[in-house]
């Protein structure tokens, strides 16, 4: 087993940049966070431009009776205060007449409705004690001046934290929302290796949200989780540290911190992978030959940027020129900066145009970045990987280790297949 | 507040960067909080455009709020002229930084920067994309269309092309093809592809060519007034509006050069014996005014469907749009609400839609065909072919288009003939609409109604009762009765049921047979 190298990324001076940032709000993370909490309805209040953002990052989503929308302030909502309380109270109180299949209510926060202080926090308040108990309103900011993008789930679980029930139980709670199939995988791999119950922040449905208390103890899956994690904290629950479980090496690593929180040896984690790890590794391989030796470049984008580099070094043979953060927070990122070996710079925040000089700059091979750069960038020959996808594909855990990897690979493959034609093939060929 | 799920409209710093990106050497700086950046994106991937759009947004947080906003605006601007260059620099505010009150204008103005700043008036609150655009477009003119000497040969200017406008690319070639065969040279095309040098020279075009009243109206009025240009009211889509739009172009020009009209086959395609079953198809339309408006003349004037509704999302066009309605004896929808048009499709039961990406979705949720006219649109509608709508390609592209996603006379009697075959059957549904048969608009939920009686001349029942419960309260479908609607054409057997229903309730009847579907029949017969 590999354990934590002395020569990591952990006391590295990290670049701090601001300026424009090309990045997306937190209200993005409705967009896969209605999809895990099943009587859950998200509703925004902000303006026209944030209906606008969710349609264009829900794609064809939108048309499936999605469980979020947007009460759209209107010139008559800035006006004055009571005035646009009324308004909330009579679109929620349509809404759940039309819906009522739906358990959990968030008033979402955004930047117009902070800007104006539309108090969010009193009107789901008065909101619960009118709806309930049959509908819970909670509320938390989505907004772009407090949120960058995977922390708008962040923010979201962490205000559902202090409305948990208290427990004594010493139980293991899973924080981040994973894709279902990934989140049976981590349930079953538990199990086998002898902890259960387990608990998941969020849980499906309502009625099967986690109690918290003294003697929980949680690991977290998802890299941008910081807030959450402090308002565990303060409810006295207790943080496993690991890496993130990403590929074979950090779900291993992930699934043998856990095993120790509870007096489980490490043999038996080893004894209960081995098959799936095998599985795992080979499946790496295959992408791994397209990837090795080849240089990465991360923007900022969801938090996981630097989890996903410790994968992509250690596992796929890749070099990284630069990982960027939104956020770096010590305490959960530590793990991983302790595994990354030195060489790339460690960035957090962003100033667009000066980190678009070093990209071009060094020309890396791959560039992970978002979807307002990614064709640029490939115009001027520069391949790139998308990294909204990360976010949105199922790849923790063992068996998506291989998909993972090949969502690096597949890039610098087609761009492989497409050489001939490639209108920038001389210049991507310097 | 008005709840919403899907917005036909972005808001209007989004029309401002349509704009902004369509031009060239003209950078915008908007000022906006972090996330805004979203916008980016649909240039990038729906347009596919391989630069970023020029746009600079000062990211705000929520720690700035109380400090400096008004500085890092400064700042942006002050990059963005350093490092891009600019000949004119667009400001603007998005709707968070409207409830700030930073002035861009005011501030970016007290810079020196050297080169003219355009600030726009963005009420984000109030109005939408189409809005920011046109008054975007407008504030440019205004600020650089200069006064000039009309050039020698006869030129115009085309207005109104933009980023992701729909198929705004194409029919800019269109028609600048077409006004090279009359001799009339283009002088500037704007906003898409001008830069502001471009804008300054535009006072010198003999007249104007508006191809996109939402985009560029304002801007041609205040042509008209300032620069003494008139501009063409007749929007080309379809042959006839070719036609008279190359009329309106010879009034304005004097041109007497002939229009060669041997690349049209539209005319000739909806003439040929295979569009007889094109006949009397009944469409709904919706879009923005403009597309719907020369969509529903070539309906019902080039293809000879019957138009049985229409409508538009952006209030800018209602009072033109309800008064062409009004010719077709139709009320105009006049909506943002995409429920309220999901539901006047239900109402007026359709065999095809033309509408937006929205519309197709709701096509596909009723099992009606349905064909793209008009933004907003997704990917595939901003094609690699040549496809555009306007001049006498774009009657040939409408024509492909529009009969494509319905059953032809040769398929639809096929499937006439050999309705309980196999390969043929009813639910087979058209080999354009992803071969399923639509859904029955109608069918609502089951009521198990056994129906064992004689419903008439056919025979007694012996399959199992119907499934379907009539929508009127009260009126029962006897089995054969069932089976017989079964045996009509899927795609005007929703309409039988619900008339056969309505001449039930009329007649007070409570049960449906055989004969009342004929007797139905006869009665709405036209």
């Amino acid at each position: 087993m590999n354990a934590p190298l002395n020569t990591g990324c952990r006391d590295v001076p990290v670049l701090r940049e601001r300026g424009q940032r090309e990045v997306f709000c937190g209200l993005t993370g409705i967009i896969w966070l209605h999809r895990k909490m099943q009587d859950a309805f998200f509703l925004v209040v902000g303006s026209r431009t944030c209906a606008h953002l969710l349609q264009s990052a829900a794609g064809v989503m939108i048309f499936a009776e999605p469980r979020f929308g947007t009460a759209i302030l209107e010139e008559k909502d800035l006006a004055g205060m009571a005035d646009a309380n009324a308004e909330l109270d009579r679109e929620v109180a349509r809404l759940l007449a039309r819906r009522p299949d739906i358990k959990q209510l968030f008033l979402v926060g955004s930047c117009p409705s902070e800007v104006i202080k539309l108090d969010l926090s009193r009107a789901a308040e008065r909101l619960s004690a009118q709806h309930g108990p049959n509908v819970r309103v909670l509320n938390y900011s989505g907004s772009g001046i407090e949120t960058t993008f995977t922390e708008g789930e962040d923010a979201c679980l962490a205000a559902l934290v202090p409305s948990l029930p208290e427990t004594q139980a010493r139980e293991l709670l899973l924080v981040g929302a994973l894709p279902d199939v990934v989140e049976d995988q981590a349930l079953d791999l538990l199990a086998q290796i002898g902890i259960v119950p387990v608990r998941c922040l969020p849980a499906r449905r309502a009625e099967d949200m986690p109690a918290i208390g003294p003697n929980t103890v949680y690991a977290v899956t998802q890299p941008f989780a910081g807030e959450t994690h402090a308002a565990l904290q303060r409810r006295g629950a207790k943080r496993i540290a690991a890496p993130f479980p990403f590929g074979a090496e950090g779900s291993t690593l992930w699934l043998k911190a856990v095993a120790a929180e509870f007096g489980i040896a490490p043999e038996k984690v080893d004894q209960v992978v081995a098959a799936p790890r095998a599985r795992a590794e080979k499946a790496i391989a295959a992408a791994a030959t397209t990837l090795r030796g080849k240089r990465i470049f991360f923007m900022p984008d969801s938090q996981l940027e630097l989890p996903l580099a410790r994968f992509l070094t250690r596992e796929c043979g890749m070099e990284a020129i630069e990982i960027s953060t939104p956020y770096l927070h010590a305490d959960l990122h530590g793990p991983e900066l302790d595994l990354i070996a030195k060489g790339p710079v460690i960035s957090e925040g962003q100033d667009v145009d000066l980190q678009l000089d070093r990209v071009r700059a060094t020309r890396p091979d791959l560039t992970v970045c978002g979807l307002g750069l990614a064709n640029p960038l490939e115009a001027e020959g520069l391949a790139t990987k998308w990294a909204i996808e990360l976010v949105f594909t199922p790849v923790h855990f063992y068996e998506q280790a291989g998909d993972l990897a090949a969502l690096f690979a597949r890039p610098l493959r087609r761009r492989e297949l497409l050489a001939r034609q490639h209108p920038n093939r001389l210049e991507a060929a310097e | 507040m008005k709840l919403a799920v899907w917005t036909y409209e972005g808001p209007p710093h989004v029309g401002a960067m349509r704009v902004a990106t369509g031009m060239r050497d003209l950078h915008m700086v908007l000022h906006a909080p972090q996330g805004d950046t979203y916008a980016d994106l649909l240039f990038t991937m729906i347009e596919r455009r391989n630069h970023r759009p020029p746009v600079s947004y000062t990211t705000f947080q929520a720690r700035d709020l109380g400090a400096d906003t008004a500085g890092l605006f400064k700042t942006a601007c002050r990059d963005a002229h350093d490092r891009f260059q600019p000949q004119a620099l667009l400001v603007a505010a998005s709707c968070t930084a409207e409830l700030i009150q930073d002035d861009p204008g005011g501030l970016a103005d007290t810079m020196g920067l050297g080169v003219p700043v355009i600030p726009l008036e963005l009420p984000s609150y109030q109005r939408k994309e189409n809005f920011g655009a046109d008054e975007a477009f407008l504030q440019i003119c205004r600020a650089l269309a200069a006064p000039m000497a009309r050039t020698e040969r006869v030129t115009c200017n085309i207005l109104g092309p933009t980023a992701l406008g729909f198929r705004h690319r194409d029919d800019v070639a269109e028609i600048t093809g077409l006004l090279s065969e009359m001799g009339i040279e283009v002088n500037v095309a704007a906003p898409m592809g001008a830069s502001p040098a471009d804008i300054k020279r535009m006072g010198a075009a003999h007249f104007n060519v508006l191809l996109y009243p939402e985009c560029a109206e304002s801007a041609a009025r205040w042509l008209e007034k300032e620069h003494g240009q008139p501009f063409t009211k007749t929007i080309p889509i379809g042959a006839n509006a070719t036609r008279a739009f190359i009329e309106e172009v010879r009034a304005l020009s004097s041109s007497t050069l002939p229009v060669d009209e041997s690349r049209l086959r539209q005319p000739w395609w909806a003439a040929s014996v295979d569009s007889t079953y094109l006949t009397g198809k009944r469409v709904f339309l919706f879009g923005d005014g403009t597309h719907v408006m020369a969509a529903a003349k070539v309906a019902r004037d080039e293809m000879g469907f019957e138009v049985c509704g229409m409508g538009c999302y952006n209030r800018e066009q209602a009072r033109p749009l309800r008064t062409l309605a009004r010719e077709f004896g139709l009320e105009a929808l006049i909506t943002d609400d995409y429920l309220d048009v999901e539901r006047a499709i239900e109402d007026a039961a359709p065999e095809m839609i033309l509408g937006t990406q929205m519309e197709r979705h709701i096509g596909k949720r009723l099992g009606i065909p349905c064909a793209v006219i008009s933004a907003p649109v997704h990917v595939q509608d901003f094609p690699a072919r040549y496809s555009p709508q306007m001049g006498f390609e774009g009657a040939n592209v409408l024509f492909d288009t529009w009969v494509h996603p319905l059953v032809m006379g040769l398929e639809e009697h096929l499937l006439h003939m050999f309705r309980e075959d196999f390969e043929f059957h009813d639910d087979a549904g058209p080999s354009h609409h992803g071969g399923h048969a639509p859904r029955e608009i109608a069918a609502s939920a089951p009521a198990a109604t056994a129906a064992a009686a004689d419903g008439g001349s056919m025979p007694p029942a012996d399959a199992p009762p119907s499934q379907v419960a009539a929508a009127h309260e009260n009126v029962v479908w006897l089995s054969c009765a069932e089976r017989e609607l079964k045996k009509i054409p899927f795609f005007v057997r929703g309409k039988a049921r619900r008339n056969t229903e309505a001449f039930a309730t009329e007649k007070g009847l409570h049960e449906i047979s055989v004969d009342t579907l004929y007797e139905a029949k006869a009665h709405y017969a036209r």
